[in-house]
C-alpha cells in the first residue's frame, strides 16, 4: 500500500490490518503519554483545498501523536486560492520533501491525480475528493461498527447497515458501500430516487425508497448530511418533506432493533436529516466516531509511512 | 543448520530462569512478566507456568509490543502491530521482567524500555532471554540467560517453540542461506 | 521541386497498378507505365485512397494559436492523409462574419498543404441568441456551406428551425452539436455505472438523443439538410436510422475515438480521456461501428480538438474537453472497421472522402482516383504498424488519447493537387 486513494485499492485483509492496527494504537496512546516516537522526522502536509475543520484536525492529531511534523496548507490565503494548479502545488510539496500529503479537494480524482508519480513521490491520502470517496471516514465507521457489534471477529459478517440520504453526492456513502460490503456486511441504501446515481443498480447493495420498511431490521443506521442547496436543484421539494420521509426522528429511533446504533459522519443538520434527540440518544455513537477517527488515521499513517515500500527493506 | 540446544536443555534453562527470578525478587508477588512478541511472549508464558507450579499461585503476565518504538522502521516494510496486554496490576512500582528469545544488538530491548516508559514507571526492569548471542550495539545486558551462544555476525540464530514451529529447539545457521 | 510522381504497384480498388501524377492531375493509370522526370515511389503493400476530407476540425486560429494554427493543423492533416479540413467556427473571435471566415480560408491557402474550408457559426458568438451573417459567409470567398455552433448546441428549437430553413437558399447544411444543455449542466462523463462509482457528474445519452430526435423532425418539417456531429450513442443511431428510412435529409458523423474508446478509461481520472461528447460504453461503440459500416452513419470526422498541456495536466473537472484526431484517424478506422472485417477499403474511401465532400459540397474533393481528375491521393500501408508518440506529432498540442498505443496502418504519402504534402520518413 503506497497511497490510500480509494477503498477499491485495498483488500479485505489490508482493511482488517488497518482496523486491528487502530485497536493497538488506541491502547498504546491510552495512557498518560499520548505521543509515540514512530514517525519522528517525517513531514506530513495537510493540503485542504476545501474547508473541512474536523477532518483536518483529526489527521493533524493523528500525525502529531506519531511525532510527525505537520504542515497545514489550506485554501484560504494560500496559493491554492490564487489559481495555482494542482500540478504546481504537487511539485512544491515534492521540493519541500513531504513524505505524505493528505488531500481534501472539491474535484473527484484530485488525490489520484496528485499520486501521479510524475508530479510527486510521497504517499497520498485521500481525505475526500469531490463526490467520489472518503476512505478514512469509511474505515473509522467500520472500526466503530466493529467495536460495538462484533465481539472478537475481524470482519462485519452478518450485519445489516442502512445508509440514508443523499447517496448521489456523498463520498462517505461511496467509500462505505465498498468497505462495508468488502468486510461482509449487507448494505441497504435509503434515499429518494432523485438522490441515487444512475448506475446504482449495479452496486452490491439493496435499495429502498421507504425508510420505515427497514428501520426495524437493521443493525446500523448511518445518516448522511443533506445540503439545503439540493432543494434549489430540484432534488426534493423542501426540508419538511425530506425530514418526514428520510429523517431519523424519535418515532423511527424507537422502532430500531435492540443494540442497534446510529451514526453520522458530521457535520449534522440537526432537525433536518436527524432530530436532536436521535443524535444525542443512547444509540448514537456519533461522538465516538470522532475519537475513533484519530486512531484509524494514526493506523493509516503508520502503515503508509513507518516503513519503506515493499521490497526495499533490509534483510531481517 | 546446527542444533545448538535440544528440547530437554531448553526446558531445563527455562526452569532455571524461573527459579532465578523468584530468588532475586523474593517470590513472585512483586513480579510482572512481559513477553516481547512473538517468541518472547511464548517464553514468558512458560516461565509463568513454571512459577505458578513452584509458588502455587499465578504470576502477573502480559505482552509488550515494541514495534512503534523501533529505530529501524524506515529500513523495513511496515509491519502489523502485535498485541500489548498489560496485566491487571499494571507496571507502576512493579518488578517488571522483560522476556525475549534472543538478545543480540540490544536495540529491541532499548525499544521495549521506551514502550514501557509510555505505560508507567516500574520499580525495577529486569531482562530474561533464552539465548545471548553477543554483538551488543548498546549498553544493555540480561539479568537471566538460558544459554550464552557465541556467534559470528554472518550466522543466524533461530529459536523454535512447539506452539509455533512444532518443536522446541535452538538452531544456528552458518550463513549463506539467508 | 518536381511535380511529377509515379506511384509503383499500388493497390487501387483491388488491382495493383501504377499511377502517374503530373501538373496537379492524374495522368495515367496502368501497369508498368513510365513518366519522364518523375519521382518513383514504391507502393507495394499500400492502398491508394481518394484524399481524405475531414468535416470537423478545430484549428484554433484565430485566438488560440498556442494550441494550434491553420498551418500546424494543415501539417497534422497532411500527415494523417487529409487533403481538406473543415475549420470549426468556435474560434476567438468566432467565425460568425465574412471577415473571419475569409481570414481562415486565406490562411489555409497560404499554408498550401490542403484545402481549409471554414465552417460558419449558426448564431452570433455561438451564443444561441441571434442568427449570424450566414448569407454573407456563404457568398464570401470562403463559400461557406456548413454552419455549426459546435461546442454549443443550437438548443432553442425556434432558432434551429430558422437556421435549417435559411441555409436552403444556397444548399447549405446545419451541423448540430446535439447536447441538451439543461440535462448536461456541469456534466463530466457518460452517465452510467462508471460515473456512479467515480462520482463524476453524469452526461446522459438522452441529452444527445433528445436533440437528434427533435432536429430530424424539424428537418423533415422544413425539408432542409441536417448533419449530426459526433454521434456517440446506440439510441442516437436508432433515431437516425428511423429518420433516413422516412427519407429525412439527415447525415451523421462518428469520431475515431468514439469507435474505439469507452468510459472505463475515466477510471484513471486522466483528463486526456475527457471529451465532448463523452466516451460511452462498449455497447455504444459496437453500435457505432455497425452503423458506420451500414451507412446509417455517413462519415468519420475527427473532431480534432487541440489543447495546451496545462488544460489537461490538472484535475478532471478543471480540464478542457477534447482530443487530437487528425494524425491517427485513418489507422483507428483501419483497426476498428477494416481489420474487424466490417468494411472494405472502398467503404473507407466513401466514409472518409466521398461522403464528407458531398455533405460539405466540396466540389473538387471526394472523387474517385481517375485520369484527368485532380490528384488528391492518400497512400496508406495497412500492414505496417507504428507506436503513437505524442511528442512527435505535427500538431502543436499533445492531447492524444492514443499515446503509446501500437496502431496498424501508416500513411506512406499524401498528395494534394498533385503536390506531395507528406511522405513517411521524409
Amino acid at each position: 500500500m503506497k497511497h490510500l486513494l480509494s477503498i477499491n485499492d485495498i483488500s479485505q485483509a489490508e482493511a482488517v490490518t488497518i482496523l486491528n492496527t487502530a485497536e493497538e494504537l488506541a491502547k498504546a496512546t491510552d495512557g498518560p503519554i499520548k505521543k509515540l516516537p514512530t514517525l519522528r522526522g517525517r513531514t506530513i502536509v495537510n493540503l485542504f483545498a476545501e474547508d473541512s475543520t474536523r477532518t483536518r484536525i483529526s489527521f493533524e492529531a493523528a500525525a502529531k501523536r506519531l511525532s510527525a511534523d505537520v504542515i497545514n496548507f489550506s485554501a484560504k490565503g494560500s496559493s491554492l486560492s490564487k489559481g495555482e494548479s494542482l500540478k504546481d502545488t504537487a511539485q512544491t510539496l515534492q521540493a519541500m520533501g513531504a513524505d505524505a500529503v493528505i488531500i481534501r479537494h472539491q474535484a473527484c480524482g484530485a488525490a489520484a491525480r496528485l499520486a501521479d508519480n510524475r508530479w510527486m513521490s510521497g504517499a497520498v491520502i485521500n481525505a475526500g475528493d469531490g463526490t467520489h470517496e472518503h476512505p478514512s471516514q469509511a474505515l473509522l465507521d467500520a472500526f466503530t461498527i466493529r467495536r460495538h457489534l462484533i465481539h472478537g471477529g475481524d470482519t462485519l459478517d452478518g450485519l445489516h447497515v442502512a445508509i440514508v440520504g443523499d447517496i448521489l453526492h456523498s463520498r462517505v456513502a461511496r467509500s462505505n458501500v465498498l468497505l462495508l460490503t468488502k468486510l461482509g456486511a449487507k448494505v441497504t441504501l435509503v434515499a429518494p430516487p432523485t438522490l441515487l446515481p444512475v448506475g446504482v443498480e449495479n452496486w452490491p447493495v439493496s435499495i429502498t425508497f421507504n425508510f420505515d420498511e427497514i428501520i426495524e431490521t437493521v443493525d446500523v443506521v448511518m445518516m448522511l448530511r443533506i445540503q439545503l442547496e439540493r432543494m434549489s436543484e430540484m432534488f426534493f421539494p423542501n426540508a419538511r418533506e425530506y425530514s418526514r420521509y428520510f429523517g431519523l426522528n424519535a418515532d423511527r429511533l424507537r422502532r430500531m432493533k435492540q443494540n442497534s446504533i446510529v451514526m453520522h459522519p458530521g457535520p449534522m443538520n440537526r432537525g433536518l436529516e436527524i432530530t436532536a434527540d436521535s443524535a444525542d440518544s443512547a444509540r448514537s455513537v456519533i461522538v465516538e466516531q470522532v475519537t475513533n477517527g484519530v486512531n484509524v488515521r494514526m493506523a493509516i499513517l503508520y502503515l503508509l509511512l513507518a516503513g519503506t515500500s515493499q521490497g526495499e527493506g533490509v534483510p531481517a | 543448520m546446527n542444533l545448538a540446544l535440544p528440547a530437554p536443555d531448553i526446558a531445563r534453562a527455562i526452569m532455571r530462569i524461573s527459579h532465578e527470578i523468584l530468588e532475586r525478587n523474593s517470590g513472585s508477588e512483586s513480579v510482572t512478566l512481559l513477553g516481547i512478541p512473538t517468541r518472547g511472549a511464548y517464553l514468558a508464558a512458560r516461565i509463568a507456568a513454571n512459577i505458578a507450579t513452584i509458588e502455587g499461585h499465578p504470576v502477573q503476565q502480559g505482552t509488550l509490543d515494541i514495534t512503534l518504538h523501533r529505530d529501524d522502521l524506515r529500513m523495513r516494510p511496515p509491519r502489523a502491530l502485535m498485541p500489548t496486554v498489560i496485566p491487571p496490576l499494571g507496571v507502576e512500582d512493579r518488578n517488571v521482567v522483560l522476556v525475549d528469545d534472543v538478545l543480540f544488538s540490544g536495540r529491541t530491548i532499548r525499544a521495549a524500555l521506551d514502550a514501557l516508559g509510555q505505560i508507567g514507571r516500574p520499580r525495577t526492569v529486569q531482562l530474561a532471554v533464552l539465548v545471548d548471542r553477543g554483538h551488543r550495539e548498546l549498553p544493555i545486558r540480561a539479568d537471566y540467560v538460558g544459554k550464552n551462544l557465541p556467534t559470528s555476525l554472518h550466522q543466524s540464530i533461530k529459536v523454535q517453540f512447539t506452539e509455533l514451529d512444532g518443536v522446541d529447539a535452538v538452531v544456528v545457521d552458518d550463513g549463506g542461506a539467508e | 521541386m518536381t511535380n511529377k510522381f509515379l506511384l509503383k504497384a499500388v493497390n487501387l480498388q483491388g488491382s495493383v497498378v501504377d499511377i502517374a501524377i503530373a501538373d496537379g492531375t492524374v495522368q495515367q493509370i496502368g501497369s508498368n507505365i513510365s513518366l519522364d522526370g518523375a519521382v518513383a515511389i514504391d507502393c507495394a503493400q499500400s492502398v491508394a485512397l481518394p484524399g481524405l476530407v475531414d468535416l470537423h476540425t478545430h484549428l484554433r486560429e484565430p485566438g488560440k494559436e498556442d494550441a494550434e494554427t491553420v498551418l500546424s493543423g494543415s501539417r497534422a492533416g497532411a500527415r494523417g492523409g487529409f487533403v481538406a479540413l473543415s475549420a470549426m467556427a468556435n474560434t476567438s473571435p468566432v467565425a460568425d462574419t465574412a471577415g473571419v471566415v475569409e481570414q481562415v480560408y486565406r490562411l489555409g491557402q497560404d499554408a498550401g498543404l490542403l484545402d481549409v474550408f471554414p465552417i460558419g457559426a449558426v448564431t452570433q458568438g455561438i451564443a444561441g441568441e441571434h442568427l449570424a451573417e450566414i448569407g454573407a459567409m456563404a457568398d464570401s470567398v470562403a463559400r461557406v456551406r456548413v454552419f455549426s455552433d459546435d461546442g454549443n448546441c443550437v438548443s432553442d428549437p425556434l432558432m434551429m428551425r430558422r437556421a435549417l430553413e435559411y441555409v436552403k437558399k444556397f444548399d447549405g447544411v446545419i451541423a448540430q452539436h446535439a447536447q441538451e444543455p439543461r440535462l448536461t449542466d456541469q456534466s463530466q462523463m457518460n452517465e452510467g455505472f462508471v460515473s456512479s462509482q467515480l462520482g463524476l457528474k453524469g452526461w446522459p445519452a438522452i441529452a444527445e438523443e433528445s436533440i437528434i430526435a427533435r432536429d430530424v423532425l424539424l428537418a423533415d418539417h422544413v425539408q432542409a439538410r441536417l448533419h449530426i456531429c459526433h454521434v456517440t450513442t446506440r439510441g442516437g443511431v436508432e433515431i437516425i436510422r428511423w429518420a433516413k428510412s422516412r427519407g429525412i435529409q439527415v447525415t451523421a458523423e462518428v469520431t475515431p475515438h468514439h469507435l474505439l474508446l469507452t468510459d472505463e478509461l475515466a477510471r484513471s481520472y486522466d483528463p486526456i480521456y475527457k471529451v465532448n461528447p463523452p466516451l460511452r460504453t462498449e455497447l455504444d461503440v459496437m453500435a457505432l461501428r455497425e452503423a458506420l459500416a451500414e451507412g446509417v452513419i455517413d462519415i468519420v470526422a475527427t473532431d480534432h480538438a487541440p489543447h495546451p498541456s496545462e488544460t489537461k495536466e490538472c484535475e478532471w473537472q478543471a480540464a478542457s474537453f477534447g482530443m487530437l484526431g487528425l494524425e491517427t484517424a485513418l489507422s483507428i478506422v483501419n483497426l476498428t472497421m477494416v481489420e474487424s472485417g466490417l468494411m472494405k477499403w472502398s467503404d473507407v474511401a466513401d466514409r472518409m472522402s466521398t461522403a464528407p465532400a458531398k455533405i460539405g459540397r466540396y466540389e473538387n474533393h471526394g472523387h474517385q482516383i481517375a485520369v484527368g481528375k485532380p490528384a488528391h491521393i492518400t497512400v496508406m500501408n495497412p500492414t505496417a504498424t507504428y507506436r503513437v508518440d505524442r511528442d512527435r506529432m505535427a500538431s502543436r498540442s499533445r492531447n492524444t488519447p492514443f499515446h503509446g498505443m501500437e496502431l496498424p496502418g501508416t500513411i506512406q504519402a499524401t498528395f494534394f493537387q498533385g503536390q506531395l504534402t507528406y511522405q513517411a520518413g521524409a
